[in-house]
């Protein structure tokens, strides 16, 4: 049983360096902005995920209200309650450790857990997500205590080792013609809508393709 | 309490609940199987979303730039079959070398 754990750690520990780097960069940019590195820390600790806390501080920064801050933020993560629901057979135990579980979901520990047909091994989701959460949260430390002493995520390139991670993982998911059409539009409607939609619309947006699989 | 504080506790408060609804309000339990053809769908429609928002995603702007060749990169190592530590890796070396250059 722990093996899977170890699986799940197994398999995100290539991106701990991302998760570190881009943590720091966070917890700097947050700096930059005037918010303080206690709110940048606690935000890192309690929402971990980073694109939404990027959107948040960028709507604060350039001025938006606190409403569109939290509102870029939801819609970004919106994408979550998506995954929450779906992977949800997966989680057992008591109410409270399904509540704790249930918080490292994220993008990555979601797609390295994947065992097809939709479900996750909960074990490898945890186990990756226990692995990335330090790592987040240690670089927002680092980035918002001490500033820019960790090399910028992207001049390392782990904005393009995402997407290509992403890639690797939807690859092992085209198993019939349903899941590569699946894919086609996804990726075709995400592209179409991210000139014209806040961040985050894309990809929930794509996501509404699955409600084709529903069973008539 | 600053906008910033107030920004940290409602995002936070959100995201907790998106992450927690579905295990902790139906943890255990088999989704209806009406359903189970949609969940089948999500994680290739959500993951090639991701792939198509991380690659060439901006501020409500197509932007192209050394990410495409990380995923070029990341794409070959696929292809050839490598390991998922491989394909990170030459995907962030590419992305980095091709922004150096």
């Amino acid at each position: 049983m722990t093996s899977s754990y170890r699986e799940g750690a197994r398999r995100i520990a290539a991106l701990t360096p991302a998760a570190l780097s881009f943590g720091a960069a966070f917890g700097v940019l947050a700096g930059a902005n005037g918010i303080d590195a206690t709110a940048a820390i606690v935000m890192s600790a309690t929402t971990f995920a980073g694109a939404a806390q990027f959107a948040a501080i960028s709507v604060l920064h350039d001025g938006g209200t606190v409403a569109a801050a939290v509102a870029a933020a939801v819609l970004l993560n919106a994408r979550y309650l998506a995954i929450s629901l779906a992977i949800a057979p997966s989680f057992d135990g008591s109410r409270l450790r399904r509540l704790f579980e249930s918080q490292l979901i994220v993008d990555e520990s979601w797609a390295v857990s994947q065992v097809g047909r939709g479900r996750v091994d909960k074990r490898v989701l945890v186990g990756a997500g226990l692995v990335l959460y330090p790592f987040w949260v240690a670089g927002t430390v680092i980035g918002a205590l001490a500033g820019n002493v960790l090399a910028d995520p992207k001049a390392l390139g782990f904005d393009g080792a995402l997407p290509a991670l992403f890639l690797a993982l939807l690859v092992a998911q085209l198993v019939d013609r349903r899941s590569k059409v699946a894919a086609l539009l996804g990726g075709a409607i995400a592209l179409v809508l991210i000139p014209f939609t806040p961040a985050g619309v894309p990809v929930i947006a794509a996501a509404t393709v699955c409600l084709w699989g529903l069973r008539r | 309490m600053s906008d910033a504080w107030i920004v940290v506790i409602l995002v936070g408060a959100f995201t907790i609940a998106f992450k927690a609804a579905g295990p902790v309000l139906l943890g255990g339990r088999a989704l209806p199987a009406r359903l189970t053809g949609a969940v089948e769908l999500l994680a290739p429609s959500l993951l090639a979303a991701l792939v198509v928002t991380q690659a060439v995603g901006g501020m409500r702007e197509i932007v192209l730039d050394a990410r495409l060749a990380g995923v070029a990169a990341g794409a070959v190592a696929i292809w050839l079959r490598a390991p998922l530590i491989v394909v990170i890796v030459v995907a962030a070396l590419a992305t980095a070398l091709v922004r150096l250059v």
